[in-house]
């Protein structure tokens, strides 16, 4: 089956050897020559001494998924290669640059048909003062790619600025004799003409998007409790929401991270923590606070493989049924899920604004695959999902913090406000905040919270709704690139394909969902879980016309458009 | 609000809600509501300038009791919640109340981290050393041989010493009060609010139903035989040589309360987005 255009790169080594910041390097230099590009990383559990690999996919266009093959692979060394051999697909047109001193090649590897050629990338290296084999690799990538020495170069002092001079100079001898070494190799790609440099476009992890777009919503407090893969987000918070008049706060465990963003919000400061699935299970009895007492909250969940520690590094959708379902009591809440790299910026912005509009606490489902990868993506629009609280102001007598009324959003008074003191509370209370066993007021308040989030106009935004083929592939997250990619591929075949990927998974939209589906008569659900937990949710909530079928398996190996694109196929002959 | 305003003269009653509390008659909790509005009442700060925060329990009911705003919350974690309020809105005067059991137990691991952060806040713990919503199971504060349902014959542990651990966490202010003086707890509860930092005030509040041998407790409780110290060494060995019922300031430290600088920007989004920029 035929790849899109484009070429994939993956530069691996053991824990240390510097694969990830070869990978990064080269990513900037090929995104400073005008090709998009997307670096996914894989990493073992260990600091020192595991595996890593950086994945990278450059194209002419916007990359928001894996590719289906490698087309290079250069291995610093191969000491730990074969744990993630199977998450570097590889075919007789790839080539493999292997150092022989790198130790043995993993049969994979070698049964995989590619060309396999050998470079001392090490003994290089230590011919050179300080000299590492990771800026050899870089060097051979870079050649191969057709890219200008003077475009990494530059990267390379603008990264290694504060390391010295004499650190920028072993790099720039090592990238020279990596690149003297990669001389007569076969080139991976077609050189890009030189472009001007478009700084409309940006080089962002998905992790630091969900910052940015927390910042854009209006969040000025963070609490933070550090986890894999989410602590990104936490670490590029702590200076920027500095910068921005905001505070985090490093708490000592996810049980009090989530309750003081609570507190923030309860002051009324838009607040968010983020964390990954062990930390959301955490906070689940919190969040169910912020519910019934209707304080705005954001939680971002980037997800891993689960359950208990599961796989730390790596991607999963497996936390979706928690995220919906976890709270005691009916507690509606909100929940969105962000689709590439660039959207964990506008849909953190827009639970953001959800949030506040509707005070209500609002997950947002990242996941590792997008969370940790850098991509390339033009700059994303200023959209005005800036969140406005209700307010009460001026208080003239009887203030019913949670009065019952057609919208079911009730006034908020915040500390310091004359006349306005309630206490917020989990236990059933009444319009005043005052507790209540009673029956009627327990269902008024269960409906009010119900109402607000059920009757509000969510628009356009709830989901991504591309084409009207007869058969629909209805996926979710990371997964929409994939997706995506998948029926681009089947339409070029003359497939009639479309997607459906919702954003926004609670509270359900049954007539938007119903219209997004009308004519369809074949529906393929994808997702990334071993419990197939978004067809299971689709059926309990959703009418799905016709057949159905779904394509799902666990983490941590990504579900390529390639396969997709089969599925597909053999579904629609 | 202007400094005429803050002068106002208030009086207990202006703390008070007309909430009914639904402590057991003879409960010390009802005398510690009233030490709680004597003290805010002496300190004159306008209600709604005052957060009372916290978790679950008996204890836990008191912020609807006061016209204050309140905010009753999950088991253990009224410390946790107020740390995010009071970074935020420095300009409240935070006041988190617990048990023994919701402060002690399930939010020990907090207790220890406020005391480290030492933010301008008051923690009031009403230690009856019994589960009192629950019926009547052991606390950590409650002694070995305490029989219950959940524990015949006792737990067989012994009960551990929250003082001494709020100054090895780095209380900033250490007071043990008894319910029964409420004007004296009172007092102590406004020296706790005006300290800078964390202060900690443990107030023995006798649990009349499961607890009645606490009755006596008005008998045992005396003035701590020496003045506050601020040497958290002296503090802790007179703490664990005493019978638990010296009442008082027992230790007032100099530590500068944690306060990260909020709400002042020296960037806009657009700087923030330059980082981002081929």
């Amino acid at each position: 089956m035929k790849q899109a255009p484009g070429v994939s790169i993956a530069i691996i080594g053991s824990g240390g050897a510097g694969a990830l910041t070869s990978g990064n390097f080269l990513l900037e230099a090929a995104c400073g020559a005008g090709w998009h590009g997307l670096l996914t990383r894989s990493v073992g559990p260990q600091i020192r001494g595991g595996e890593a690999a950086a994945l990278i996919r450059l194209a002419q266009h916007p990359v928001e998924c894996a590719a289906d093959r490698f087309d290079l692979l250069i291995a610093i060394d191969w000491l730990n290669a074969g744990r993630f051999e199977s998450e570097i697909p590889l075919g007789p047109q790839s080539l493999v640059v292997g150092d022989p001193e790198g130790g043995a090649v993993p049969p994979g590897i070698a049964a995989s048909g590619a060309r396999l050629v050998e470079i001392p990338m090490k003994a290089i290296a230590k011919a050179l003062p300080e000299g590492r084999a990771n800026m050899i690799a870089l060097g051979i990538a870079g050649k191969l790619l057709g890219l200008g020495a003077d475009l990494m170069l530059e990267v390379m002092n603008k990264r290694l600025a504060e390391k010295g001079s004499a650190a920028v100079a072993a790099s720039r001898a090592g990238l020279e004799a990596g690149r003297k070494a990669a001389a007569g190799l076969p080139l991976a790609a077609e050189p890009t003409s030189s472009k001007p440099r478009d700084t409309r476009r940006w080089l962002i992890s998905g992790n630091e998007a969900t910052g940015l777009g927390a910042i854009r919503g209006g969040i000025r407090f963070a609490a933070a409790y550090p986890i894999t893969p989410a602590t990104e987000i936490l670490e590029w918070l702590a200076p920027n929401l500095a910068k921005v008049g905001g505070v985090l706060v490093q708490a000592e465990d996810e049980l009090a991270s989530v309750n003081m963003t609570i507190g923030g919000s309860y002051g009324g400061t838009p607040s968010l923590t983020a964390t990954s699935g062990p930390g959301l299970s955490l906070m689940i009895e919190a969040i169910g606070l912020a519910t019934a007492s209707e304080i705005s909250i954001v939680v971002v969940d980037v997800m891993r493989g689960g359950p208990s520690t599961g796989i730390p590094t790596k991607s999963e959708q497996a936390d979706l049924n928690l995220a919906v379902y976890g709270l005691h009591g009916d507690a509606p809440h909100l929940v969105l899920a962000p689709q590439s790299v660039a959207d964990c910026l506008i849909t953190t912005q827009w639970a953001v604004f959800l949030a506040e509009v509707l005070q209500s606490p609002a997950i947002v489902l990242s996941d590792q695959f997008m969370g940790q990868s850098r991509a390339a993506i033009e700059r994303p629009a200023d959209v005005a999902f800036i969140g406005q609280r209700a307010r009460a102001n001026d208080i003239n007598g009887d203030y019913r913090r949670y009065a019952l009324g057609a919208t079911g959003v009730s006034s908020m008074a915040l500390p310091g406000t004359p006349g306005g003191q309630y206490t917020a509370d989990g236990l059933t209370h009444t319009e005043r905040g005052v507790p209540t066993g009673s029956a009627a007021e327990h269902c008024a308040q269960l409906d009010k919270r119900r109402d607000k989030l059920e009757h509000f106009s969510y628009g356009d935004h709830w989901a991504n709704i591309e084409g009207d083929g007869y058969l629909a592939v209805v996926t979710w997250g990371s997964l929409t690139g994939a997706a995506r990619e998948a029926i681009s591929r089947a339409r070029a075949e003359g497939i009639a394909v479309r997607l459906l990927a919702p954003r926004l998974l609670a509270p359900v939209q049954p007539a938007a969902f119903a219209r997004a589906l009308e004519g369809a008569r074949r529906v393929l659900v994808v997702e990334q879980s071993h419990g197939a937990q978004f067809y299971r949710y689709l059926r309990a909530h959703y009418e799905l016309p016709g057949e159905v079928r779904v394509f799902h398996r666990p983490g941590p190996l990504p579900i390529r458009a390639g396969e997709g694109h089969q599925e597909i196929r053999n579904w629609s002959a | 609000m202007s400094t005429a305003e803050m002068r106002q003269v208030r009086r207990p009653g202006d703390y008070r809600s007309d909430v009914k509390p639904v402590w057991c008659p003879g409960c010390g909790d009802h005398h510690i509501l009233l030490s709680f509005t004597r003290a805010f009442a002496e300190l004159g700060e306008p209600p709604e300038n005052i957060a009372v925060i916290s978790g679950i329990g008996c204890s836990s009911r008191i912020p609807a009791y006061t016209n204050c705003y309140g905010f009753h919350g999950v088991h253990g974690r009224s410390l946790a919640l107020a740390a995010g309020l009071k970074v935020t809105r420095p300009d409240l005067t935070v006041v988190v109340a617990s048990g023994d059991g919701d402060g002690y137990s399930i939010g020990g691991n907090h207790f220890l981290h406020a005391c480290r952060r030492n933010l301008d806040m008051t923690y009031v713990v009403m230690d009856n050393r019994v589960y009192g919503m629950t019926k009547g199971q052991p606390s950590p504060t409650t002694e070995p041989d305490f029989d219950t349902a959940l524990s015949p014959g006792g737990t067989g542990l012994s009960p551990f010493h929250p003082l001494v651990i709020a100054l090895a966490s780095g209380a900033n202010f250490v007071a043990r009060a008894f319910s029964g003086e409420h004007k004296e707890t009172a007092s102590i509860l406004v020296d706790a609010i005006r300290h800078p930092g964390f202060s900690f005030v443990e107030i023995l509040s006798p649990c009349v139903t499961f607890r009645p041998d606490e009755r006596q407790w008005k008998t045992m409780v005396r003035p701590a035989p020496v003045a506050a110290t601020d040497d958290p060494g002296r503090a802790a060995r007179r703490l664990m040589t005493d019978d638990g019922f010296n009442i008082g300031i027992l230790y007032r430290g100099a530590r500068k309360p944690y306060r990260p600088e909020f709400g002042r920007a020296t960037a806009d989004l657009a700087a923030l987005e330059k980082e981002f920029e081929l």
